[in-house]
């Protein structure tokens, strides 16, 4: 399509002309306004489907993030979010004096350190051992049951780890008293919930998580093992000289995912686990918020106990994310 | 790499500790199933008295058939049913569209529509504001809200539109020369092309319903209309707790235990039966929405 007025080339043209032409061309160059209309009208079917899922986002996703100001205001169910008087910092003041709060905060990070610390290197190592097997139908079998627990919902481990570790009939107090133990009734015990929710989910996830890392070692190049085999390696050396450092990206990254969730615990977990025995060392910030805000009706101060949360949260996926990019080259954005 | 002969005696052992170690972790991870599944076939006396181990001991199915007298077992069965199979629906009519319009290079303000998207993986309002939201649009104690109100997910519209991305070029511009237009070129050419991602979406989104309590328990009243997630969750912690219920089931051929574990074993089946679908699909899905921005 050839604008009127750019068709005047050709040499020996005086400098004057050459003004001239660009002036027509832009004076007949269509506006913003006109282009994007065009381009709306050629495509609009595009927008018809992005715009469902976008108003979509705007009414549940985004719409709650205008409503998080109640962590600044004096929240009145009947004036609604705007009417309601604004106080400051008045909530956030009020839970760094409460105890129960504080003791939130620290069991959250007691459980996700906890978590960390032997939870994130379960995976690894687990795909690192299913790449050791050699016999094919050994590893799909053992994969397809270690994947499994993922997909039970957490009303049901948490009914089976109620019925497992139940004093009358419970196995885990059959096999104690087997070895001449004392049966415990460990729900009730405080220092026995971090252990008991720990381990449980590990052994939920560990396994479906290690899918992510099976995937990164399916793409390191087989050449490597190859050369290493020419010069002798054992197994245990390519898996360290080789496997570990071409994994090592995909370890990175989901590290930062991990270290931004830190606060995340799984609390629907944790709700249906603990019980007012053991508050003391079960109760983290986001079962605070429920029992407060959902329970207690305090909407106002438990926004802001999960704006606190969610502040910090973003922060520590910023940071590491920054720290990794800077260090290691690898990074989620 | 498969042949043996090459590795010496150390990496042999190395390969027999490694074959052991992870049969005492596979062993681990379905124990428990075994357990709840002896449990429930077991009587309530040999239950109580804590005496199953691995099978069933005073083989009964009498847990089963108390299970299935209660009509809130079936009410929340069945409603379990159509949180499950109108959410995924209504997931798909979302997430399909708005994925495909994502991963379209002439889409005007891509890149910020993109971040909107990603950025709702990363930063929630919480809880709170979003009870108090649910509750001002009128959708508490609804079928309705519980089925629109967890449609999205920006980890599932992202990880169709990577998968979308990665369809060659050609595949469309054939379609267009033929004069489809963009819903044709969706519907016939990238949906058809896309059955493993869309799967993969699918199940995520059935199991996340299917096993989706804390919302159904915070949004809903009405004791008809919850899930069955719900009500098992009612059974093992509220009955167990209560003294009376397990006083009264002493001398019947089932106990608290055995129920709830029967009633575990009645909610797990429908998940083991699309397992094999799920397995088939997810180790490929869970890597193309995996960190790609």
């Amino acid at each position: 399509m050839s604008t009127p007025g750019t068709n005047v080339g050709g040499p020996g043209k005086t400098e004057e002309t050459v003004l001239l032409a660009k002036e027509a061309l832009h004076t007949t160059r269509p506006s913003r306004m006109v282009r994007v209309g065009d381009h709306l009208k050629r495509e609009w079917q595009l927008y018809a489907m992005l715009i469902p899922t976008i108003i979509w986002l705007l009414v549940f996703l985004y719409k709650p993030m205008y409503g998080l100001q109640i962590a600044f205001r004096d929240y009145s169910v009947f004036r609604g979010v705007a009417a309601s008087p604004w106080i400051g910092f008045e909530h956030f003041e009020t839970l760094f004096n409460n105890d129960q709060f504080l003791r939130a905060l620290r069991n959250t990070i007691y459980i996700s350190g906890l978590s960390l610390l032997f939870g994130f290197p379960m995976p690894i190592i687990l795909a690192l051992m299913f790449n050791e097997i050699l016999r094919e139908w050994f590893k799909k079998t053992a994969q397809t049951i270690v994947y499994l627990p993922h997909f039970i919902s957490s009303v049901i481990i948490a009914g089976i780890v109620i019925t497992g570790f139940s004093p009358s009939a419970g196995i885990v107090n059959t096999v104690l008293e087997w070895f001449g133990g004392e049966s415990i009734y460990f729900l009730t015990r405080p220092e026995w919930f971090r252990p008991i929710f720990v381990g449980t989910t590990i052994w939920q996830e560990a396994g479906f998580q290690s899918i992510v890392y099976l995937a990164a070692i399916a793409g390191v190049s087989p050449t490597l093992y190859e050369s290493a085999v020419v010069d002798g390696a054992s197994r245990w050396q390519m898996m360290w000289k080789i496997t570990i450092p071409s994994i090592l990206p995909t370890i990175i990254i989901m590290l930062i995912i991990r270290i931004g969730n830190m606060l995340e615990v799984s609390f629907e977990m944790i709700i249906l686990l603990y019980q007012p025995a053991t508050y003391e060392t079960a109760d983290v910030v986001n079962t605070f918020i429920y029992r407060q805000g959902l329970q207690g009706g305090q909407y106002d101060l438990a926004a802001a106990a999960g704006l606190f949360n969610a502040v910090v949260a973003f922060v520590l996926v910023m940071s590491a994310n920054a720290i990794s990019k800077r260090y290691s080259r690898t990074s989620l954005w | 790499m498969a042949n043996m002969n090459l590795y010496s005696r150390g990496d042999k052992a190395f390969v027999i500790l490694n074959m052991f170690l992870i049969a005492v972790f596979t062993i681990s991870a379905l124990y428990p199933f075994i357990y709840i599944a002896s449990l429930s076939m077991s009587t309530g006396f040999e239950a109580r008295a804590g005496n199953v181990v691995l099978t069933p001991v005073g083989f009964t199915l009498d847990a089963y058939a108390q299970v299935l007298s209660e009509r809130m077992f079936w009410v929340s069965y069945g409603n379990t049913f159509i949180y499950t199979i109108g959410g995924t629906l209504m997931s798909l009519a979302f997430i399909i569209p708005g994925a495909y319009a994502l991963s379209r290079r002439q889409l005007y303000g891509r890149r910020f529509w993109n971040l909107m998207v990603a950025f709702t993986m990363w930063f929630h309002a919480g809880m709170i504001p979003f009870f108090l939201n649910m509750r001002d649009l009128g959708l508490l104690d609804s079928y309705f809200g519980i089925i629109i109100g967890f449609a999205v997910n920006g980890f599932n519209i992202i990880l169709l539109r990577n998968f979308f991305e990665g369809i060659p070029q050609s595949f469309e511009e054939a379609a267009r020369m033929d004069g489809a237009n963009e819903f044709q070129v969706l519907w016939k050419v990238y949906m058809p092309l896309s059955k493993p991602a869309i799967a993969t979406v699918a199940l995520f989104c059935i199991v996340s319903r299917w096993n989706g309590f804390f919302w159904a328990m915070v949004l809903l009243q009405d004791e008809d209309k919850i899930p069955l997630q719900v009500y098992l969750r009612h059974v093992i912690l509220e009955l167990s707790d209560d003294e009376e219920f397990a006083a009264t089931l002493l001398d019947a051929t089932y106990s608290f235990e055995t129920v709830s574990a029967a009633i575990i074993v009645c909610s797990i089946i429908p998940i083991l039966l699309i397992y094999p679908f799920l397995q088939k699909y997810f180790s490929k899905g869970i890597m193309l929405g995996g960190v790609k921005e």
